[in-house]
């Protein structure tokens, strides 16, 4: 995926990469969400029609948009809330249990 | 003529991510949202309250933008102060604005909201209205509606919750005669965006108040946020107005409204009410859109 996919940064392993004082630069992220899932939204392409409802509602901004047709969901910080799948008229993402992804 | 934004055009990019709100929480796609509109370059102030909790966790930041949490009555002070800092850097568009739930807007920091308004100053000012102290573990604020069961107005064998209902805050913003305020709703997500990006383009104080579900205080489903918010408004609990050169405007209205049973019961905060107490519910939605259509039309 392109430079929209975050990944934690900077994974710290010393006091040094920790910012010191109360501030800090922005998107510092260290961790990610996705062990707060417990359903994972799967897509099935052949039933999206591009409606751009599931990238627009995510409240975590999970679902990037490669371009007006390819939406990609960025598991490192989904939190398996269904909105997605709730929103989704084509019914073009599942909850998957994750044991049984 | 400003570009109407929606889905398809707003910003691709995103500048709030990886935060920690619950699952499916319904103020932090108010954020969101906003953010694509308002870009990395507007300076953030929230205080206490979810959204502060949820950002801004040591080490952690998930917003790109510059953002500061205030202390709880001053987000409109400190969103006032950042403008004219800004102004006297001498940065080109500077744009500040200011993020607060129903408690940081309508109890707490009211006085200072009211006077940044009076100061005729250019900053936004967005509440996002979840009914409720949420981060300190649902109490009533001024806008708890009726019947809601928070710990502080809990349904019991004497009182059935709340008893008093939401504070007009739309109404009161616009009494200052401020220049643009509006209403609005996650479940109308393309309404809010273009009243957000009316709120940038707006010369004075900006107030938009979104009502924003929140999964946990109000016990629902976390994947029936957005449905919640758009049901609101489609019962007439909730509307989508304006108030714009001196004159108030609604932007939404429902021929019929849909059922408040139903609407009320997917919310456990309102599962113990009786059949009594939902019609006085509707009553009072009645009585405010009888004034409503006839004094702003
Ligand atoms: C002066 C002060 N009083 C009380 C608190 C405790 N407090 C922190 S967050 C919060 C609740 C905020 O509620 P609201 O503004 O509705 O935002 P929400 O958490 O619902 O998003 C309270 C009471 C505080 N931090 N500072
Ligand atoms: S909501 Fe469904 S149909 Fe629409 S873009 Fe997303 S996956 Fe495709
Ligand atoms: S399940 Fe929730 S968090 Fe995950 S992609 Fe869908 S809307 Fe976003
Ligand atoms: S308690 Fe409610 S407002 Fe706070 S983060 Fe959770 S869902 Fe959002
Ligand atoms: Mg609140």
């Amino acid at each position: 995926m392109k430079d929209f996919k975050m990944s934690p940064r900077p994974l710290w392993k010393s006091l040094s990469d920790v910012p010191m004082g109360s501030s800090c630069s922005s998107f510092h992220i260290c961790d990610t969400n996705a062990a707060w899932r417990v359903f994972r939204p799967v897509m099935d392409y052949s039933l999206c029609i591009g409606c751009h409802q599931c990238y627009l509602l995510c409240p975590d901004g999970a679902i990037h948009k490669e371009d007006a047709k390819v939406f990609r969901i960025d598991y490192d910080f989904c939190k398996g809330c269904g909105i997605c799948a709730n929103q989704c008229k084509p019914g073009a993402i599942s909850m998957v249990k994750e044991d049984q992804v | 003529m400003i570009k109407k934004l929606n889905a398809r055009n707003i910003d691709a990019k995103e500048c709030f991510y990886g935060h920690k709100a619950c699952g499916g929480c319904g103020e932090s796609l108010a954020l969101r949202l906003a953010l694509k509109v308002l870009g990395e370059e507007a300076y953030l102030s929230l205080p206490a309250g979810c959204m502060a909790a949820v950002s801004f966790i040591y080490p952690n930041m998930a917003f790109k933008n510059n953002a500061v949490i205030t202390p709880f009555a001053s987000t409109a002070a400190v969103a006032t102060g950042i403008a004219a800092g800004l102004e006297a850097l001498g940065k080109e568009a500077p744009l500040s604005v200011g993020f607060a739930g129903d408690g940081g807007t309508a109890d707490i920091g009211i006085q200072s909201l009211s006077g940044a308004i009076d100061r005729g100053e250019k900053f936004i000012y967005i509440c996002t209205d979840n009914e409720a102290y949420m981060n300190t573990g649902i109490q009533k604020s001024g806008l708890t509606p009726f019947g809601a069961a928070t710990t502080t107005t809990p349904a019991g064998k004497a009182i059935h919750g709340c008893v008093t209902e939401k504070k007009n805050m739309f109404e009161i913003a616009a009494a200052h005669g401020i220049s643009y305020a509006a209403t609005a709703s996650i479940g109308y997500p393309e309404d809010f965006l273009n009243k957000v990006q009316k709120a940038k383009e707006c010369d004075g104080p900006a107030y938009i108040h979104i009502y924003t579900p929140c999964p946990t205080g109000w016990g629902h489903g976390s994947e029936i946020t957005v449905d919640l918010a758009k049901e609101v408004v489609d019962t007439g609990l909730w509307f989508l107005a304006e108030y714009e050169n001196g004159e108030f405007r609604l932007n939404k209205k429902p021929e019929n409204f849909k059922p408040v049973a139903d609407h009320l019961k997917r919310q456990a905060r309102f599962r113990h009410l009786s059949e009594i107490e939902i019609t006085q519910i509707e009553e009072m939605r009645d009585r405010k859109w009888e004034k409503m259509l006839k004094n702003w039309g």
